[in-house]
């Protein structure tokens, strides 16, 4: 269920939004309902059915795969982290993948999106090549950003990736000075910024959506309400837990979307597009969506049950769009096996490829500090 | 009160003093200004007076003795008072106060007597030069650089280069910067440079005359550093005779008519003789090399050449076999060299026996210090015309007397003089040579 | 040649950078309309109009961070701090996007933006807006910082900066914006980022100065004069990149070193300056590296206090005399 908003504020009311998920916002009740999960996903599935006939088959089918080798990967990188080949910090996006491919599907590839830590997903969604992206993990020259950036800093200015950063927040001003550049620069083009539901505590979020409505800047502010700040819930945090309601502090339009479904994502993201293209107006999108593991590699976890973990698993955004397309007989299951072990090869290939590429030269230690280094005292 | 008697600073360079005498004994009576003890000091003995008034409490260091300056000597005080506790500070301080390389200044003078002496001397010490020098902000007057005993000597990193590139010894500087830092300026005064106001240091204390101190040239450093080990270690017992010459005269006239080129001098036949001599007197041409005597087997004569800064003995190799006219063109070429500083090291060591000639200063006879490890070095005085005793008649002779210097360790009384003997036969009656 | 005040070379210089490349921009508090809190961009938003010349809200981070995502999408801005008190709020965006998006992205994304505004002490204006800062952006690799002391060199050297492809921290000095000299007419005319000038020549003492301790430093060489001792006044201009090398030529030659500086001296750049010429001149030292910085505490409102906290003629002129060994 998501919530449709013109330019004025949403009336958007806490309770409604509860619908969706049939419990709470943000008390994940210890007793888990086996028939409400079921009665929830089916709901889900014939919502996420209604949307097909906006989609060719091909697109459809893109969107599947584009998700499955989000999961794959992210997959992947999990092993490989424990197996010591990724240091330092690793945030994967296992179970919100639908966010990710469905907001850029609904973009141009000259489009910029700006992202936070959590990004691995929305970089491949974007074009970015698992190869690029899995030696950046491990450290290596030929990663995405020589291997001098690491999980949170993946950069590709030719696909208009522009990172990957590791300062909560810190990306919300950003994507606010690129759709001033674009605006500026007299293009059409939109940026997509990513950031979680705790980043909008930063006063940076604040001071960015007011100068973007202010001045009309071509930003979708995508909050990916994934109900945890690391450990710690929504509900600690913020005083007003309805983050697209915030919106209206600003004048700004909102949408609270259903981020397990990757339709409705899309549909949203569209309706976002438009109003930046066409109007140079902002919006703010609040996706509720789940992420399956931890925080990050490194987060025990011990801040939710087992038994919201697993409710959430039954509306896994991929199991939900694949026993969709199934059902609509838009694929076969031979068609998503073939789709499955192709992908796993890509990842695989990756992870073969970050294994055989080298470490940065030791020079590079020093190279990249200055676009324009200067030698003091040479006039 | 008792008063603190600490071994003070007599000279710029002391670092030390050796107690040569005490002229107090404990408990006698002293008052200021009173000599109380002589010491030895790198230069000279010198007398040291008390500071204080009482009685001769404690000699903490006894004749013979050494202590570095500041280092408790003895304890002036009443002769009923307790001393104990200035007794424990003993040798636990070897520093003064103002040797510390701080910028305080020193500690107040009620404490150790000796400091009115120090301190005056101090300010005296300071070089009086225009440009630069009224005393930081009322501060006490500097320490010396040169730290005692083990205190560390302070000096900016330029001055120190300076210093290392001009080969001036840091040790004998008094800096001018704070601590007693020494400083660029200090070392552009010892180096006299045009452009900065040559500052001598002129040391003054009451009556005694001034000085100017320079650095030591490497040459006098190495006399001084060899001769010290001479005539220190060395037992020098000293051989004169008188020698009539007027033969040696005449064969050096006839010789040089020979040919004009052949420019013999007395000093070349002086060589040769003793070469001869020392070849029949091989005990002479020896060496004391601790429990080993070394016999040369050859008599490689050192001639002592004055240069500009001092002198050097080059050697005339197997003079007992080179002819006059050899020895005569080495000797002028080595003395040539020797002035120009071109000397090869094997050309002025290993000498097996040495001959220093002051005949042409009017020397009428001195004694010499052997070069080390030689055993004995010959001293020539001038040849003059006097009246002698011949047959029981006064006659004019050519007399000249040499003194000879010889290492008791290798060399005895009789031993040395029948050498002599034999130089002196040779040289009256030269035709000894050719026999 | 003309007469004109830092604050019309300053001037000058926007005009000149907004007229010669469409991608500059102006961007900051009362920078427009208000024609700027220090006028330093008088009359630019009737020039260029509202889209080259913005006023923010007071949203430092916000802004500073938009200016880091606008010079990404390749554009130049130039965001202006009311005073580099304030850039406080905005450090995150300066040094963890701007200083670094270069070495993160493996080269992909420079950052061609100048920070700019006063800095340092004004006039009894209390602890909060007087902090001299320099040290702290200096500290990180990717940024540069400059610190121009006169008309030309503020002209040419933000000219430089707008035209440099990295973020530069461009600290003027709101006591100083008055302060007249000579600028070239040259309508191009530029000064190379991280080459130190020599405002005085002499054989004595050198002295390091910066910002508003250039001219302090110049009266004090003047008064030395006459004193018998030479003074060398040397400005580096750019403090990141450091042009070390004119300085240690200098004290070589005079062997001794004074360095004036409004900032705090613990971390500062004195201190900076000071372990680079421990560490190249050692041997030419006569005396230790002399810092006179403004005084280790909070900056008082009282007028006499605020004085005693600011290096002024006087304590330079001590220290001078101090490495020289003359009192």
């Amino acid at each position: 269920m998501s919530k449709q908003t013109a330019a004025p504020p949403s009336a958007a009311k806490a309770e409604e939004q509860q619908s969706s998920t049939g419990a709470g916002v943000v008390d994940a009740p210890p007793q888990v309902d086996p028939q409400l999960l079921k009665k929830e996903r089916d709901q889900a599935k014939e919502r996420q059915k209604d949307r097909f006939s906006g989609v060719d088959k091909d697109q459809l089918i893109e969107l599947y795969r584009q998700m499955l080798l989000i999961r794959r990967f992210e997959e992947k990188s999990a092993e490989a982290y424990v197996a010591g080949k990724i240091g330092g910090f690793c945030h994967l996006y296992i179970g919100q993948e639908a966010v990710g491919v469905g907001t850029i599907s609904a973009i141009r590839k000259d489009d910029y999106v700006l992202a936070s830590y959590r990004e691995h997903g929305l970089a491949l969604a974007k074009g970015m090549s698992a190869r690029a992206i899995m030696a950046e993990l491990f450290g290596k020259a030929t990663g995405c950003s020589k291997g001098k950036g690491g999980s949170m800093h993946m950069f590709d200015k030719s696909l208009g990736f522009l990172g990957g950063h590791a300062i909560v927040g810190g990306q919300i001003p950003l994507a606010t000075g690129t759709a001033f550049a674009t605006k500026y620069q007299g293009t059409d083009q939109v940026t997509l910024c990513y950031f979680g539901e705790a980043a909008v505590n930063q006063g940076a979020f604040h001071e960015s959506l007011n100068m973007a409505q202010l001045w009309k800047l071509p930003c979708i502010y995508i909050c990916e309400n994934n109900q945890y700040g690391m450990g710690t819930s929504l509900a600690r945090a913020m005083s007003l837990q309805n983050i697209a309601q915030k919106a209206c502090a600003y004048n700004m339009a909102s949408e609270f979307v259903d981020g397990m479904d990757v339709l409705a994502v899309r549909e949203a993201t569209l309706r976002a597009v438009e109003r930046a293209r066409k109007e140079y107006l902002p919006t703010l999108l609040e996706i509720r969506t789940y992420r399956f593991m931890g925080h990050s590699m490194s987060d025990p976890g011990n801040y939710r049950t087992r038994a919201e973990i697993e409710k959430y698993q039954e509306r896994d955004p991929i199991k939900l769009f694949s026993a969709s397309l199934l059902e609509e007989k838009i694929v076969d299951q031979k068609t998503l096996d073939e789709i499955d072990r192709k992908i796993h090869e890509e990842v695989e290939d990756s992870q073969r490829f970050a294994d055989e590429s080298p470490l940065p030269d030791p020079k590079e230690l020093y190279t990249d500090v200055y676009a324009n280094p200067i030698e003091p005292g040479r006039k | 009160m008792a008063t603190k008697v600490i071994m003070p600073k007599l000279s710029p360079t002391m670092e030390e003093g050796q107690i040569s005498r005490w002229l107090k004994k404990e408990g006698d009576k002293v008052s200021m200004g009173e000599p109380l003890a002589e010491i030895d000091t790198d230069k000279a003995t010198m007398e040291m007076q008390a500071l204080g008034n009482g009685v001769l409490r404690k000699i903490l260091i006894n004749e013979g003795q050494s202590a570095p300056l500041g280092q408790l000597i003895a304890v002036i005080g009443e002769a009923d008072e307790d001393i104990a506790a200035l007794l424990s500070e003993a040798p636990a301080q070897p520093q003064l106060q103002e040797q510390k390389e701080t910028d305080v200044p020193p500690k107040a003078p009620d404490a150790t007597q000796p400091q009115p002496q120090l301190q005056e001397q101090k300010e005296a010490d300071r070089p009086p030069s225009a440009p630069n020098l009224a005393p930081a902000n009322g501060r006490q007057p500097q320490a010396s650089s040169t730290a005692s005993g083990t205190g560390r000597m302070i000096v900016s990193p330029l001055a120190a280069r300076m210093a290392a590139e001009a080969g001036i010894d840091l040790r004998s500087l008094q800096g001018s910067g704070p601590g007693g830092r020494i400083i660029k300026r200090d070392i552009e005064a010892v180096i006299s440079k045009p452009k900065a106001a040559p500052t001598p240091s002129y040391v003054q204390q009451a009556g005694a005359s001034a000085y100017r101190d320079e650095p030591a040239s490497q040459i006098r450093q190495t006399i001084a550093k060899r001769l010290v080990t001479s005539i220190g270690p060395v037992p020098h017992f000293f051989l004169t005779t008188e020698i009539e010459m007027d033969r040696a005269a005449e064969m050096r006239k006839g010789i040089n008519a020979l040919d004009p080129d052949l420019k013999i001098s007395i000093n070349d036949i002086i060589i040769k003789v003793a070469a001869a001599a020392l070849i029949q007197h091989p005990q002479v041409n020896a060496s004391y090399q601790e429990k080993i005597v070394r016999y040369y087997e050859q008599a490689d004569i050192g001639v002592a050449v004055a240069i500009e800064d001092g002198l050097i003995t080059p050697v005339v190799r197997a003079a007992d076999q080179k002819s006059l006219s050899q020895i005569a063109g080495e000797v002028r070429e080595l003395a040539e060299r020797a002035r120009s500083k071109r000397l090869k090291p094997e050309e002025y060591t290993g000498a097996t026996f040495s001959v220093s000639n002051l005949g042409m200063f009017g020397i009428d006879e001195f004694t010499a210090v052997i070069n080390p490890p030689e055993g004995a070095i010959l001293a020539i005085g001038a040849m003059s015309a006097k009246p002698v005793v011949r047959e029981n008649e006064i006659v004019i002779r050519q007399m000249m007397r040499v003194t000879m210097s010889c290492d008791h360790r290798v060399i005895d009384g009789a031993t040395g003089a029948k050498f002599l003997q034999t130089f002196k036969k040779i040289l009256e009656n030269p035709l000894y040579l050719v026999v | 040649m003309a007469i004109i005040t830092i604050r019309e070379a300053l001037n000058q210089a926007l005009r000149e950078e907004l007229a010669r490349d469409e991608k500059v921009f102006l961007m900051g508090e009362e920078v427009a309309e208000y024609d700027g809190a220090y006028k330093v961009t008088k009359g630019l938003l009737h020039e260029f109009g509202n889209k080259r010349v913005i006023d923010t809200p007071i949203t430092e981070l916000g802004f500073a961070g938009l200016g880091v995502g606008a010079a990404m999408a390749g554009l130049r801005p130039v965001i202006e701090f009311m005073t580099f008190n304030f850039s406080i709020l905005a450090t995150d965006q300066i040094i963890n996007s701007a200083a670094k998006m270069l070495y993160m992205s493996g080269g992909q994304f420079n950052i061609p933006i100048v920070f700019r505004g006063p800095s340092g002490s004004a006039f009894q204006v209390s602890s909060q807006h007087s902090q001299a800062l320099e040290s702290w952006y200096a500290y990180f690799p990717g940024l540069k910082v400059v610190m121009p002391s006169t008309p030309a060199d503020a002209k040419g050297l933000l000219k430089s900066a707008i035209r440099d492809d990295d973020p530069v921290i461009f600290m003027e000095q709101e006591r100083m914006y008055g302060q007249k000299g000579e600028v070239p007419d040259d309508p191009d005319f530029t000064i190379p980022l991280g080459v130190a000038d020599v405002k005085r020549e002499g054989t004595d003492v050198t002295i390091v100065a910066r910002s508003l301790t250039v001219p302090l430093a110049l009266k004090a060489a003047e008064q030395l004069q006459e004193q018998g001792v030479s003074c060398e006044v040397i400005d580096p201009r750019t403090i990141r990149p450091l042009d070390i090398d004119t300085i240690v030529a200098s004290v070589k030659k005079t062997n001794r070193v004074v360095i004036a500086e409004e900032s705090h001296p613990i971390c500062g750049v004195g201190a900076e300056i000071s372990a680079e010429i421990m560490e190249r001149a050692f041997d030419y030292l006569d005396a230790p590296v002399k810092r006179v910085s403004g005084v280790d505490v909070p900056m008082p409102y009282a007028k006499n206090l605020e004085n005693l906290a600011i290096p002024d003629v006087n304590r330079i002129v001590a220290a001078v005399r101090e490495v020289a060994y003359l009192d």
